[in-house]
């Protein structure tokens, strides 16, 4: 057996489900006959028919609210953002009719809304975003971000198998740099679960996506120095997997989040006001933050390497923290 | 019925839409057609269609000049008295299977389907045994059991969701309709252009019906769009546009009639645009002072239900006695509903809680 990559791993979720189960199928802009701009939906028409895979209008709009209608009628949508910066045109759609809908009047939306999130290759301002604050915000949503091959396929099963609407945030920088092996039994990895990628005594970094690579190389760096950091892959950011993440806040005293997210209104606050109030007392630091600055996300290399938080931000706060 | 200037706007006489002239004093579907139409719907249908028009009337009535100004409705409130016919003459062709997805002015769309006035008020109230449970009011309700797809106050979001419902029929090959409802406003938005584009390339059995009732709360039809009519939107779209007189319940079901059966043929969807008027403000505080007397006069004389009840009078479906005898009914329908609706107790303050995310209990 090959290593499958990260985007593989999302097809052969995809397509297993499809398989499985008649209801699922996929909207969205140039997912059939081109099979997406990823190539994540590669060969799924022919597989599938155009009934189940559907080239959609340049309508993000319709694509989610069609997406809502045929979920009320009994089927699985899985519609595509082609970039998830485009998101905010169905932003309506997703936060107030499908977000609403079972506390409104007790009609479930099961969708799964997918696409490519995340900077670091040059996307510009409307190719690299992270909107997954937009969403957390919204009760009745679920907000998924895998950082693995193995969760990438186990977290799409799961969320084309939830109930609830989900947002499944894949990282583009991830699509083709990060393979594993893969088991071949059908296996899913259960929505709101955090995992620990490498457990430490010292301190422990929360993050999630392309920051948890970020993380884990400045672990190995900071072990040289007698630093031992544990990294939390969250995994999900709605509902977030609170009993972990205080569990290791508990253990190792010293807690900071990263992510690729811009700073204000970021997770990193949220996370940081959910430890204040259930675990105070085991702090023995601040609760700090390592994120992206609050701008768009800019194009020109330097600009956006400027902009991304990287290894050496990761290093100075750990060891600012351990010293504490 | 405003002017309009053909000069300025030569491209809004378009071949495929059909106008029908509102004029008073003529029925728009003609002397012959309707006589032709009230025979082949048959007397049962017809008073049933005059049963639920009323019962919206009385009902409407009851929830804004009533309970609303004795302070028994606590949120916004919002009628389509004047406009009955339209809901109803197009409702009544739905099969059980079929689906609808109401406005806020489609009472009637509600009741037919099989929701109930005791639970429409109290939804209305706030109360336990509203359709919401209390947590969201008026027209904001729906029934998946019934085929009826809740409305959210974003006008025209509910134009893709109806041809998601649609594309569910078309992959399953079933032979199912779902009927579309938005006022003239929710056109000006860019859902309303998204939903009807996508129901149309995949040729949907949608029936969009537009209740152009001239007003999107005060701005009067020609600040919202520079064609005369909605329904000469639906050539750009490749769809067959029809403007129908909305206060002609008989006019509204034969080109509802018309428009399912081109649904249901495959042919996709079609965009009827029903003309009437809101006689009303926008909602309950809004005393439509923008609006003169004489319009309101003039559309009084069309009102949708005497007009209706004229019509089956001269076709002998039903006698005045009947008709006295049908209003009694009602009213005595809504008084057991109101206080059924007010014996409903209020939620639980902390079943606020419950039901954002899927529960087993379910």
């Amino acid at each position: 057996m090959s290593p499958t990559t990260y985007l593989e791993a999302i097809r052969q979720g995809i397509w297993e489900e499809m398989e499985r189960d008649e209801r699922v199928f996929i909207l969205g802009e140039d997912v059939g006959i081109y099979g997406g701009a990823f190539k994540v939906t590669e060969g799924m028409l022919e597989r599938f028919g155009a009934h189940r895979v559907i080239d959609t209008p340049i309508s993000e709009s319709a694509i989610v609210g069609a997406a809502i209608g045929a979920a009320y009628m009994g089927l699985r949508p899985i519609a595509e953002m082609q970039f998830i910066d485009f998101i905010s045109c169905a932003f309506d759609q997703i936060t107030n009719f499908a977000a609403k809908s079972r506390y409104r009047w007790g009609a479930g939306v099961p969708m799964v809304i997918r696409g490519p999130s995340g900077g670091g290759v040059h996307g510009g301002p409307f190719h690299s975003q992270n909107p997954e604050m937009y969403f957390v915000h919204t009760p009745g949503l679920k907000v998924v971000a895998p950082s693995t091959a193995y969760d990438a396929k186990g977290l799409i099963k799961a969320a084309i198998r939830d109930e609830d609407p989900v947002i499944y945030l894949e990282h583009k920088f991830l699509y083709r740099r990060v393979k594993e092996e893969l088991p071949q039994d059908d296996y899913t990895v259960p929505i709101g679960k955090a995992v620990i990628r490498r457990p430490g005594r010292d301190l422990v970094v929360l993050t999630y996506g392309a920051m948890v690579y970020i993380a884990m190389e400045a672990a190995s760096e900071l072990v040289k120095e007698g630093i031992d950091l544990e990294v939390i892959d969250l995994r999900s950011l709605l509902p977030l997997d609170k009993e972990t993440i205080l569990e290791s806040v508990r253990r190792n005293n010293k807690v900071f989040v990263l992510h690729e997210d811009t700073r204000t209104g970021g997770i990193a606050g949220e996370i940081a006001a959910v430890i204040c109030e259930e675990a105070f007392e085991y702090l023995d630091g601040p609760v700090l933050r390592v994120t992206a600055l609050d701008t768009p996300v800019p194009y020109s290399p330097p600009l956006e390497e400027f902009f991304l938080p990287k290894v050496p931000d990761v290093l100075k706060t750990a060891r600012m923290l351990a010293s504490y | 019925m405003r002017q309009h200037d053909k000069d300025l706007h030569p491209s809004a006489k378009v071949p495929s839409v059909r106008e029908e002239k509102l004029t008073e004093g003529r029925e728009s579907v003609g002397v012959a057609l309707q006589s032709a139409l009230v025979h082949s719907i048959g007397a049962e249908p017809l008073r049933r269609m005059l049963y639920y028009m009323m019962l919206t009337r009385e009902l409407e009535n009851r929830i804004e000049r009533k309970l609303y100004r004795q302070g028994k409705i606590v949120g916004g409130v919002y009628v389509g008295r004047g406009q009955e016919a339209i809901s109803v003459g197009s409702c009544t062709l739905t099969r059980p299977q079929d689906v609808v997805c109401p406005s806020h002015r489609d009472m009637a769309a509600f009741l037919i389907r099989g929701m109930t006035p005791p639970r429409i008020l109290a939804q209305y109230m706030g109360r336990r045994d509203g359709y919401t449970r209390g947590r969201d009011g008026n027209m904001h309700m729906g029934d998946l059991k019934l085929h009826v797809i809740s409305f959210v106050s974003m006008l025209a979001d509910n134009v893709p969701v109806a041809a998601g419902v649609g594309l569910a029929f078309k992959m399953r090959k079933e032979d199912r309709v779902v009927l579309c409802y938005f006022g003239d406003g929710a056109t000006s938005r860019g859902d309303w252009h998204e939903g009807l584009n996508f129901a149309s390339v995949e040729k949907l059995p949608v029936v969009y019906i537009c209740n152009n009732n001239q007003f999107a709360y005060s701005t009067p039809v020609q600040l919202q769009m520079a064609v005369e009519n909605v329904a000469d939107r639906a050539p750009a779209y490749g769809m067959l546009g029809e403007i129908v007189d909305g206060n002609d319940v008989l006019a509204v079901y034969d080109a509802t009639r018309r428009a399912i059966e081109r649904a249901r043929a495959g042919l996709g969807p079609t965009l009827l645009e029903c003309k009437t008027f809101r006689m009303t403000g926008h909602s309950a505080h809004d005393d439509a002072s923008y609006v003169s007397r004489e319009v309101f006069e003039e559309w009084e004389r069309k009102d949708p239900i005497s007009r209706y009840q004229r019509v089956l009078l001269q076709e002998e479906i039903i006698s005045q006695e009947k008709i006295d005898a049908m209003q009694r009914q009602v009213i005595e329908e809504i008084d057991q509903a109101v206080d059924w609706a007010e014996s409903s107790p209020y939620p639980e303050p902390e079943d606020c809680l419950r039901g954002v995310y899927y529960e087993d209990d379910e």
